[in-house]
C-alpha cells in the first residue's frame, strides 16, 4: 500500500540548535498514529513541518508520492487536504463560532455560504457545539473550543489531520470530551497523526506509535509492542517515567 | 479686560463667523480624508511589510518583496523625519519646479490631501505593524493551517483584531492632523488657521481672533474624541449574541446575552473588562 505522507530523512534546526535529525517515516491511509516522547524531544516540530508551518532544513515531504517541498506544489491547497488542530486551539478571535468553521469553507474552497454552513453545522453538530453556533469563540471553555477547531479542519473535508497536543492546554475535566471526539473520527477511519501526552489514550486508539528521543525517531511499532514489550532503553526510561509516576 | 475681549471676539464673529466656519468646513474635511487615505496607505504598507519569504521562494520573489519593504522603510523614514510645512512646499513647489511647469497641482486641494495623506501613512504604517505584531501568532497560524494565503489571513483574521487594537492611534493621528492640517496655510490652502491670518491682517485684531481659534480648534478635536469613543466601544464590545438552541440542558455558563457596553467616559482595562460590570 502506497503512503498517504511519506517524510525521508527531513532534518529541522532552528540557528545551531538541530531539532530534528534525518527522519524518516510513512503513514498510511485510515491509520491513527501517536506520536510520544518527552518534551523538547522534536514531536511538535515534526508535526508543524508535515503542514510546512516549519520549513525543514533539509529532506523531503511527500504528500501522496508528490514532494510537497522541492516540487512547486500550491502549499495552501495542500494545507486545505492536511487538516491541523493546536494546543492553543486558535481559534480566529474576532469571529463566531459558525464564521470559524465557514470561513476557509468559503475563502480557500470556494464553497457558497449556505452549502459552507450547511457543512459547519453538520460538522458542529458531530462534535456536539452546534448549540453555540453563534456564540463568541473567546467565551467558550477550553474543551468547547478544541471541538469546534476539530470541527473547523474538518468542514475543510481533510485527507489526513494533525493534533499537535490538543489536550495539553484543557483542564482535566474537559480532556475526556475531546478525546471521545478524536475516538469517534477514529471509528470512522480517519487518517490521524497525534502528538500527545495522554498514554492511555494512544495505547486504546493508536493503530501504531512512534516514540521520539532527541530528534529521532527511537522506536516504532504497533501500540501493544511499544507499550507492554519496548526494545529500546529510552523507551522504556521514559515509559516508565510516565506509567509509574 | 474680559468684557473687552468679549466684546471684540463677538464683534469679530459677527462679522467673519461665515469665513470661520468654511475654515472649520475645510480643516475638518482635510483632516478626515487625509486620515482615512493615510490608513489605507498604513495598512497596504503593513501587509507588505508583514510578507513571510520561505527559504525555497524562488529568487525573484525574495528579491521584489525585498526591495518593496526597502521602499517602504525609506518612504516612512523621509516623511516621519521632516516637518509636513517643509514636505507641502518641497512637493508643491518641487513638482512644477521638475517638470518645467509642464505638471502642476490642479488645485490646493489635490496637493494638500497628498501631502496630509502620505505623512499620515508614514505615522501608520508604524502603527499597522505594530498592531499586527501583537495579534497572537496563533492566530495566523490558524488561518494558514486551513488553507488561507497571507492576504486572506491579514483580511480576514488579522486585520479586524488589529484594527481594534490600533483604534486609539487612528484617532490620536486624526486630531494631530485636524491641528496639523494648520501647516497647510504655506500653499494658501484655507483652512482655519489661514481664516485667523486674513482676519487678523484685515481688522488688526490678533488675540480676539486668535481666542476664537482656540474654541473653534478645541470644539472640532473634542466633538471629534467623543465620536472616536463612541466608535471605539461599539468595536471592542462583543455584539451581542444568543444560544441557537433553547435547551435547557445546554450548558449556558459564560455566554452572556447583551454584555454592558458601558459609557463612552469609562476606561477600558484589559484585565478587569470583561464585558460585564
Amino acid at each position: 500500500m502506497e503512503p498517504i505522507i511519506e517524510i525521508s530523512h527531513l532534518s529541522k534546526a532552528f540557528g545551531h540548535n538541530v531539532v530534528l535529525k534525518d527522519i524518516n517515516a510513512k503513514f498510511y491511509q485510515g491509520e491513527v498514529v501517536c506520536v510520544i516522547g518527552s518534551s523538547g524531544s522534536g514531536k511538535s516540530t515534526m508535526l508543524r513541518c508535515l503542514n510546512l508551518l516549519e520549513t525543514p532544513t533539509s529532506g523531503d515531504i511527500l504528500f501522496k508520492n508528490e514532494s510537497i517541498i522541492t516540487k512547486k506544489i500550491d502549499i495552501n491547497k495542500y494545507r486545505s487536504k492536511v487538516g491541523m488542530c493546536f494546543q492553543s486551539f486558535n481559534l480566529f478571535n474576532n469571529m463566531t463560532v459558525l464564521q470559524n468553521c465557514m470561513i476557509g469553507q468559503q475563502k480557500v474552497l470556494k464553497r457558497q455560504k449556505e452549502e459552507a454552513k450547511k457543512i459547519a453545522i453538520e460538522f458542529l453538530s458531530k462534535v456536539n457545539m452546534a448549540a453555540y453556533i453563534n456564540a463568541n469563540v473567546t467565551l467558550l471553555s477550553g474543551g468547547q473550543k478544541q471541538r469546534v477547531a476539530i470541527a473547523r479542519a474538518l468542514a475543510m473535508s481533510p485527507e489526513v489531520l494533525l493534533f499537535d497536543e490538543p489536550t495539553s492546554a484543557l483542564d482535566p475535566e474537559m480532556v475526556g470530551e475531546v478525546l471521545d471526539v478524536i475516538k469517534n473520527l477514529a471509528n470512522e477511519k480517519m487518517t490521524m497523526i497525534i502528538v500527545t501526552h495522554e498514554m492511555d489514550f494512544a495505547r486504546q486508539l493508536a493503530d501504531r506509535v512512534m516514540f521520539m528521543d532527541q530528534g529521532v525517531i527511537a522506536e516504532e511499532g504497533s501500540s501493544e509492542k511499544i507499550f507492554s514489550s519496548p526494545e529500546n532503553i529510552r523507551t522504556k526510561e521514559f515509559l516508565k517515567r510516565v506509567l509509574h509516576q | 479686560m474680559l468684557a473687552q475681549l468679549i466684546n471684540d471676539v463677538v464683534n469679530i464673529w459677527e462679522k467673519y463667523s461665515s469665513l470661520y466656519f468654511s475654515g472649520m468646513l475645510n480643516t475638518i474635511i482635510l483632516a478626515l480624508v487625509s486620515t482615512i487615505l493615510g490608513c489605507l496607505i498604513g495598512f497596504g504598507c503593513g501587509i507588505i511589510q508583514t510578507i513571510p519569504t520561505y527559504k525555497n521562494d524562488n529568487i525573484l520573489k525574495k528579491g521584489f518583496v525585498f526591495l518593496l519593504k526597502a521602499i517602504i522603510r525609506i518612504y516612512v523614514e523621509v516623511f516621519r523625519g521632516t516637518p509636513m510645512v517643509l514636505q507641502a512646499v518641497f512637493i508643491y513647489y518641487g513638482l512644477s519646479y521638475f517638470t518645467n511647469n509642464m505638471v502642476n497641482f490642479s488645485n490646493v486641494w489635490s496637493c494638500a490631501i497628498f501631502v496630509v495623506s502620505i505623512n499620515t501613512g508614514a505615522y501608520m504604517t508604524e502603527t499597522v505593524r505594530g498592531g499586527i505584531l501583537s495579534i497572537d501568532k496563533g492566530q495566523s497560524e490558524g488561518a494558514k493551517a486551513i488553507g488561507m494565503n497571507h492576504f486572506q489571513t491579514m483580511l480576514h483574521v488579522v486585520f479586524p483584531q488589529t484594527l481594534r487594537n490600533i483604534l486609539p492611534q487612528i484617532g490620536n493621528n486624526y486630531i494631530i492632523n485636524i491641528k496639523d492640517t494648520s501647516v497647510m496655510f504655506i500653499i494658501s490652502f484655507t483652512e482655519l488657521f489661514a481664516v485667523h491670518k486674513s482676519i487678523a491682517g484685515a481688522t488688526f485684531q490678533f488675540f480676539p481672533s486668535a481666542t476664537i481659534e482656540m474654541i473653534a480648534y478645541l470644539t472640532l478635536t473634542l466633538i471629534s474624541s467623543l465620536l472616536l469613543r463612541l466608535w471605539e466601544r461599539n468595536l471592542t464590545t462583543e455584539k451581542s449574541y444568543q444560544l441557537a438552541s433553547l435547551d435547557q440542558l445546554t450548558a449556558t455558563s459564560g455566554i452572556l446575552n447583551s454584555p454592558y457596553k458601558g459609557s463612552i467616559f469609562d476606561e477600558r482595562h484589559i484585565e478587569t473588562d470583561k464585558g460585564e460590570k
